[in-house]
């Protein structure tokens, strides 16, 4: 190819280690009779369930959906009943465990209606392709996991450049190798939709030069579909050439300027799975459900690719791939290079999981102590990011989180080149996983104590306002009373003689209006001699009674008519 | 003679006139002292310091009323920060103010809490959620985990528990912190037995 390649700084030779998992096809693994579904599987918010404990769920049933905009909905990757949603241990460097949806399956991979297959995605407007792959729950399967819709959402910026990344360049990984030896069509399929859906001017498929039949069956594929001016470049196998912006730099000469993303000079790269994946959700409607793993390391005995749902213990994965040896030493998520330990084997298998090392006593060597760091600059020339891992070690040995910032600290890929070389040991990802894990916990502090500031700020000013207003209210009822005083008895007798007077008038009225009607009351005139006699003797039992307890009885009186 | 005294009194007038005018419309809205100092501190709002919250103690510290290290929640990262603004020297914190414990959040038991409104009154950052004579909660992102609620609770419901370490909030630990078998760097599986170094 006469395309002229550029280099990115730094990098290593690596032994590649791949041949040994690439020697059978990938086929898919046996249903496990539980799936464990992590809500988070994503960068962003996670997931929020919509079934409960009891429900039967059907293969590619939406079991959590997505929260917010950064967030992809989850689905049942088989049918089955929902076990239980609660705390389970998910692979993460922690240990740590986190919300899971757990299915119990019925063996019958009984399909939920699939949605409409979309055969001519070209007449649909890039938002309604957007909207379909956001609701497949697709994220970056290359190992971030960011949800896909949003890196295929320009916005106003002109795209011209797409690239799909089957470089995968890090040592014992071939999911990718494998998919595209294996399903070259869907990739290509899946480029042209995600050409479509960001509108973008030219696209490159970037393989690192050690996979040829992958290159070969790709660019066979691109003849088939028709898609000539789609360039498929063999890249020189150099670790991390995987690295999104080691690959942009690469085959276009460009950097992606700190702290910016690649579309600010506009590129979008996507993993090739990722194009499978969208192939899938947009041509046959289905959602992610499952993905290719790679099991490998001399930990298993038949190591090998295998199309894996999500949400299957790890365990029941290495099942598959032969007697487990004994001398186990440790499984590892991801690479050698930039993978992670692995606290048990219960973690299920989630969309980001490209890799399990089952590495051996073999595979791994003691702990060897770090010594000082002699300044021999190894760890500086290997750096594929042009920065000074020395600098930043120091630094973050220090805790000097200020100064480890200034070095850019959060430019660092963590790729591991320059632990690697490092002559003294030196645990320098460590380091800086560490300053980075502190300086985002300083970071939600500060908000947090923002947040107790201003809320502290808002009570006393509440506070101070209560006590003005009830201040006001006792002022207002002490004038009051003051005015009342100053009026002195004269006031009391005045209303009293008004009120008297009032009575009076009202009597009047009532006597007026009689007379004017002509009307007596039958019951105290034309009274019989017996009934006369009897009022007065009630008159003079109540003058009598009411006498002695004169005080009380008005009091009794008073008492009740209050309640 | 003359003439040099007036053009100096001259060039005195006009340069007075020029640097008075700046100062009045340049005029720079510095930071006063007690806001950086109000930023560094936690806002838990204890009074652990002795003082009725975070800005009081500040201004303490500004009027040099108190000193730097009367603060346990803000840790000896706290007393750092300040010392390195103030210029002064970091001091540990003085164990008469308390002592430096892991984050906290309070949890009442709804079933022991008879709803007093008590725990309420006594929340610095309005956390607590309930009315008279209904079941009282805490707002756990809300908390400022001050331990300010303990004491008036009538029937000892509430407790602080330690602030659970979610995957969210994990940090990687300090490398030499590690356990001894732990690897160091998974690099290591290359560099040993598995793989040769490359070129």
């Amino acid at each position: 190819m006469s395309r002229r390649l550029w280099h990115f700084h730094g990098g290593l030779h690596l032994a590649a280690h791949k041949d040994e998992s690439m020697r059978e096809e990938v086929l898919p693994t046996r249903l496990p009779s539980r799936l464990v579904l992590p809500l988070q599987q994503h960068i962003g918010e996670p997931a929020e369930p919509v079934v409960t404990v009891g429900e039967q769920v059907l293969k590619g049933q939406v079991v959590a959906r997505a929260h917010g905009y950064v967030s992809a909905p989850v689905h049942a990757s088989s049918s089955g009943t929902v076990v239980a949603i609660e705390e389970r241990p998910v692979a993460h460097p922690s240990g740590l465990s986190a919300p899971c949806i757990v299915i119990e399956t019925d063996g019958r991979e009984k399909w939920r209606r699939r949605e409409s297959r979309i055969d001519d995605f070209t007449a649909l407007d890039p938002s309604e392709l957007r909207n379909r792959i956001r609701e497949a729950g697709i994220v970056g399967l290359g190992g971030a996991g960011f949800p896909a819709f949003i890196k295929l959402n320009p916005g106003t910026a002109k795209v011209k450049t797409l690239i799909l990344n089957g470089a995968e360049c890090e040592p014992y990984i071939t999911c990718d190798a494998m998919l595209m030896r294996q399903r070259p069509r869907e990739i290509v399929e899946g480029l042209r939709i995600m050409r479509h859906a960001l509108q973008a001017e030219r696209c490159l498929i970037g393989i690192e030069d050690n996979k040829p039949r992958a290159i070969e069956a790709l660019r066979q594929a691109l003849a088939e579909a028709g898609l000539g001016d789609v360039e498929v470049v063999a890249v020189p196998t150099r670790y991390p050439a995987g690295g999104e912006k080691q690959l942009i730099k690469v085959l276009t000469g460009q950097e992606v300027p700190s702290h910016g993303l690649p579309l600010n000079i506009g590129v979008v790269c996507h993993n090739v799975g990722t194009a499978a994946a969208v192939y899938r959700a947009i041509a046959v409607g289905e959602p992610l459900l499952s993905r290719v793993v790679t099991v490998t390391g001399r930990g298993v005995s038949r190591p090998r690719n295998l199309e894996v749902l999500i949400g299957t213990p790890i365990g029941a994965l290495l099942a598959e791939c032969g007697p487990e040896r004994g001398d186990l030493d440790r499984l590892i998520m991801g690479g050698p290079m930039m993978g992670f330990a692995l606290h048990t084997d219960e973690a299920p298998v989630v969309k980001t999981t490209n890799c399990i090392l089952a590495a051996t006593h073999e595979d791994v060597v003691p702990d060897r102590p770090a010594l000082p760091c002699i300044r021999c600059g190894e760890c500086t020339r290997v750096c594929p990011v042009d920065l000074l891992p020395q600098q930043l070690y120091w630094h973050a040995r220090a805790k000097d989180f200020d100064k480890v910032q200034d070095y850019n600290l959060f430019d660092c890929i963590e790729c591991g080149c320059c632990a690697y070389v490092c002559p003294s040991h030196l645990p320098l990802v460590q380091y800086y996983r560490f300053a980075k894990t502190e300086i985002w916990a300083k970071e939600r502090e500060k908000e947090k104590a923002d947040i107790a500031r201003r809320r502290h700020e808002f009570r006393q000013a509440r506070l101070e306002r209560e006590k003005a207003e009830r201040e006001a209210r006792h002022r207002q009822k002490r004038e009051a009373l003051a005015k009342d005083k100053s009026k002195g008895k004269g006031a009391d007798q005045a209303a009293e003689q008004s009120k008297k007077a009032a009575i009076k008038e009202a009597m009047e009225r009532a006597k007026a209006k009689r007379a004017a009607a002509g009307v007596t009351p039958k019951n105290t005139e034309n009274l019989s001699e017996e009934q006369r006699r009897q009022i007065e003797q009630a008159e003079a039992r109540r003058k009598a009674n009411a006498r002695p307890g004169d005080d009380d009885n008005a009091a009794r009186v008073s008492d009740k008519e209050s309640e | 003679m003359l003439s040099a005294i007036l053009a100096l009194t001259a060039l005195a007038v006009v340069f007075g006139l020029l640097l008075g005018f700046a100062a009045v419309r340049f005029k720079v809205e510095a930071d006063p002292v007690v806001d950086q100092i109000d930023a560094i501190l936690p806002q838990t709002q204890c009074g652990q310091c002795g003082y009725p919250g975070c800005r009081p103690y500040a201004e303490a510290i500004a009027s040099g009323e108190a000193d730097i290290n009367q603060c346990p929640p803000g840790g000896e990262a706290g007393v750092q920060a300040l010392a390195d603004l103030l210029g002064r020297d970091p001091k540990p914190i003085n164990p008469e103010h308390g002592e430096i414990k892991p984050k906290m959040v309070a949890v009442i038991d709804e079933q022991l809490c008879i709803g007093c409104t008590l725990c309420i009154q006594a929340c610095p950052v309005d956390a607590i959620l309930g009315a008279a004579k209904h079941m009282h909660t805490v707002i756990e992102a809300e908390c400022t985990g001050c331990e300010l609620c303990v004491p008036p609770c009538p029937v000892d419901c509430i407790a602080m528990v330690p602030v659970k370490t979610e995957i969210a909030t994990w940090k990687w630990p300090y490398p030499e912190s590690l356990p001894e078998d732990q690897p160091t760097s998974l690099a290591d599986l290359l560099t040993g037995g598995a793989a040769g170094r490359g070129a």
